[in-house]
């Protein structure tokens, strides 16, 4: 359990790491070609080797973390930003017209399988990173909505809510005050959840080439076109795979690890 | 004869003592009363002699059940013998039970899984067993599921599958506690019966001094793992020889001293109610069916006058807490008025905040009841809200705290380092600090250990009498109601059946359901209270 929170956050900050330090310095130009230096295996050179433009994969790899990165955080963020005060809004009016339509609403959206109105989505509006991001953020937003609204209507039986009624405070005000706060824990677990589902579905859309553009690098354009040569040099696909992987298990393990450490109700049982 | 002799049983969790040398025997059909206040053990006690400790548990001593030893039993023997020897019943009838179950195959199931008998034996006996305690074939077919019965019916069903295999002992714990008075009443008579039918011994474990005095031939008081004293029942509440055992009598029936308010004395109401109407719109029972109502509050009228205390009275789902709402402005009215001090009380934005200032309220979960991330002057100061934060606000956060009992320093605590006594002390304090003219108790005293509850009832009275206050004393616990109104009514299905002095009420109540209420109330035999406070 301790050792799942540990690896988790040691792998989360390894990506977030090499997404920082990309921006200063990455160990070659990640879109510099040199087609003599193309498909070399890994080497003291070339740690990952390069690709079959001779493009350095390690230095693809850390720009490519900043491209995953950022579209799945910004996701995360719309979901959260515009799920949470839905969800509490569903919950301070349960039962109500505006519950009813918030839930309605998300309902709607889950419908909907997510990347295929994803490429629906890039495919109107041309595929781009900021495409992908709204695509991606707004398969977030009910879930953070149904997330926030269970937690707070747990919330809002208590007699705490009661006593703040009694002073007279609004739904907004208690919502703010004293539902948000403690549904917290909550919504950071889902948001880490939701930040690797995030970067999974970057790179599935990279994949089928909806998402960032060249020369933009991404991890999942990297290995759509890696796959042509995967029995030639595998080292190609391997590395952007395994970052993808190791990226998505170190959240999963972040967001079980921090849920319980911060679930009181786990916590009072370990 | 003795059928269960426990012999200096100690407990350790970890590295945590639970329990020391408790000792006592349980004859064969007896009721052996086992009291005390929460945490006090009793709980842990049965579970040890269940063997459903958890896996750290370490056990010491001896508990002899006819020729074994319950302690020394491994895991599958005690499988073998749970149930079948010894039956357990709990507290919460609404969790007790599979809702996915139906409740003959749960009876049933008792048997299957001891291989007693066949699948269409059990199910006769399962029959047998539900008439046994009270649900007939022709209202309770076994093919009923948990969520169609009231609580009560579900403990009923509990205790048949305690006593399906017909165990010599029966461990009942706190087994009424979350059940209303009358319901309370027909379990303990069912218990007793069952007793006296089928030569049980039940192990009945409860914090009410009450229902053991009615129920149980021997009693050990119990406090901090430990028996305190234990004997005869009336010879313990008539002599009881502990200092713990005194304090736990004198609470449990405490008045505290109060200046009664004459009715006369201040005509003019501070709150009234009249004829209130508060519906709710139930779902549709079929597609194109109207929607049924509920009326929850069916034409309440009711007057509170300055500085008095009036008990409201009722068992749960009576519209107590309906009313309690739409009294603190939360929940509109489909008919009737409130008027607070003449102004009229309205639900929402357009009933004025200096208007709601002038009744608090004090709820019953002390555990529920603070937002566990603020810190207490957070906490107390809330009500400030509706007059705006006064300059002095932190010198009066440190006086509604000294008030109460607590400590100018307490404010900078977060609220998980109280108890539950201290924790109703701050609700208290929070209901003050804006001074109001009416506080709302809602069970506000019901969560709580006997001696806490004689202080926090002297707490309330004091601060009455001091702050010339009015409480409007919601319960179902009718002798803490008797010991602090001036005036009750009693609440059923939405009406007010009864209204009155409460003295006269409990003296001489008028209406049948008062009369029930009163008679199902469990009470220590006043002779050996008088015996016990001449001592």
């Amino acid at each position: 359990m301790r050792l799942s929170l540990h690896l988790g956050l040691a792998l989360t900050l390894a990506a977030l790491l090499a997404a920082g330090v990309s921006l200063l310095w990455t160990p070659y130009d990640p879109a510099a070609l040199s087609i003599a230096e193309k498909l070399r295996p890994p080497s003291a050179a070339h740690w990952f080797g390069t690709d079959h433009f001779g493009r350095d994969i390690a230095a693809m790899l850390m720009a490519g973390a900043r491209t995953s990165i950022a579209v799945a955080l910004v996701a995360v963020g719309i979901g959260m930003g515009l799920g949470v005060p839905l969800g509490l809004l569903a919950a301070a009016r349960h039962g109500g017209m505006a519950d009813e339509v918030v839930m309605r609403g998300n309902d709607l959206i889950f419908a909907f399988p997510s990347l295929v109105i994803a490429i629906l989505i890039t495919a109107v509006f041309g595929p781009s990173a900021f495409n992908a991001i709204l695509a991606i953020g707004i398969f977030n937003i009910p879930v953070f909505a149904r997330v926030a609204r269970g937690g707070a209507l747990s919330l809002w039986t208590l007699d705490f809510i009661r006593a703040a009624e009694v002073a007279g405070k609004g739904a907004v005000r208690i919502s703010a005050e004293h539902i948000l706060p403690n549904i917290s824990n909550l919504l950071i677990v889902q948001g880490t959840i939701q930040f690797s589902l995030g970067i999974l579905a970057e790179a599935g859309l990279s994949y089928v080439g909806l998402g960032a553009q060249p020369p933009t690098p991404s991890w999942g354009r990297m290995l759509a076109e890696a796959q042509t040569m995967v029995t030639l040099a595998p080292h190609v696909a391997i590395f952007p795979g395994l970052a993808i992987v190791l990226t998505v298990f170190g959240l999963n393990l972040l967001g079980d690890g921090l849920r319980d450490r911060l679930d009181p109700r786990l916590r009072a049982r370990a | 004869m003795t059928l269960l002799a426990v012999r200096d049983l100690s407990l350790r969790i970890g590295p945590t003592p639970i329990l020391s040398d408790v000792t006592f025997d349980i004859a064969t059909g007896e009721v052996f009363g086992l009291v005390g206040e929460s945490g006090s053990g009793k709980s842990m006690t049965a579970l040890a002699l269940m063997g459903l400790l958890p896996g750290t548990a370490r056990t010491e001593g001896q508990a002899h059940f006819g020729d074994i030893d319950l302690l020394a039993q491994d895991d599958a023997a005690m499988t073998r013998l749970r149930g079948r020897d010894v039956g357990m019943i709990f507290q919460e009838p609404m969790t007790a039970l599979n809702p996915m179950k139906t409740i003959g195959d749960q009876v049933a199931e008792t048997l299957l899984i001891h291989r007693a008998a066949s699948r269409a034996d059990a199910r006769r006996v399962a029959r047998e067993k539900l008439e046994r305690v009270g649900l007939p074939p022709d209202r309770f077919p076994l093919s009923l599921y948990p969520h169609e019965l009231s609580g009560g019916q579900r403990q009923r069903v509990a205790i048949a599958m305690a006593i399906a295999l017909r165990p010599r002992l029966l461990i009942a714990d706190e087994p009424t506690t979350a059940l209303d008075v009358t319901t309370q009443a027909q379990i303990l008579d069912l218990l007793q019966g069952l007793v006296r039918d089928e030569g049980l011994a039940l192990l009945l474990i409860t914090h009410d001094l009450a229902v053991v005095a009615g129920m149980a031939r021997h009693v050990a008081v119990m406090q901090h793992g430990r028996i305190v004293e234990t004997g005869p029942v009336e010879r313990i509440f008539r002599a009881p020889g502990k200092d713990y055992t005194r304090q736990l009598l004198a609470a449990s029936d405490h008045r505290p001293a109060r200046k009664p308010q004459m009715p006369t004395s201040n005509p003019q109401a501070l709150l009234s109610v009249d004829n209130a109407v508060r519906e709710y719109v139930l779902p549709r029972p079929s597609a194109f069916a109207a929607h049924p109502r509920l009326r929850a509050v069916d034409g309440v009228s009711l007057a509170i006058r300055p500085g008095e205390s009036l008990g409201l009275v009722g068992e749960s789902g009576c519209g107590k807490s309906t009313l309690t709402r739409a009294i603190l402005g939360l929940d509109a009215l489909q008919g009737g008025t409130i008027r607070l001090g003449g102004a009229p009380v309205i639900a929402g934005r357009s009933m004025s905040p200096t208007l709601r200032a002038r009744v608090q309220a004090v709820f019953q979960d002390p555990y529920g009841s603070f937002n566990p991330r603020h810190r207490v002057d957070r906490l107390v100061a809330e009500p400030f809200h509706l007059i705006g934060l006064p300059p002095d606000a932190e010198d009066r956060i440190a006086a509604a705290l000294e008030e109460v009992g607590l400590s100018a320093a307490d404010r900078h605590k977060y609220i998980h380092e109280f108890s539950g006594g201290q924790r109703q002390r701050i609700a208290i304090a929070r209901a003050l600090i804006i001074r109001p003219d009416l506080i709302v108790l809602d069970e506000a005293v019901s969560a709580l250990d006997v001696r806490v509850r004689a202080q926090v009832l002297d707490l309330l009275a004091r601060l009455q009498e001091s702050h010339g206050l009015a409480y409007l004393f919601i319960s179902h616990d009718l002798s803490v109601v008797r010991a602090v109104t001036d005036r009750v009514l009693v609440m059923q299905s939405g009406r007010i059946v009864e209204a009155g002095e409460t003295a006269r009420v409990f003296a001489s109540p008028e209406h049948p359901y008062t009369r029930r209420l009163i008679a199902a109330a469990p009470t220590i035999p006043d002779a050996w209270k008088e015996h016990a406070h001449a001592d």
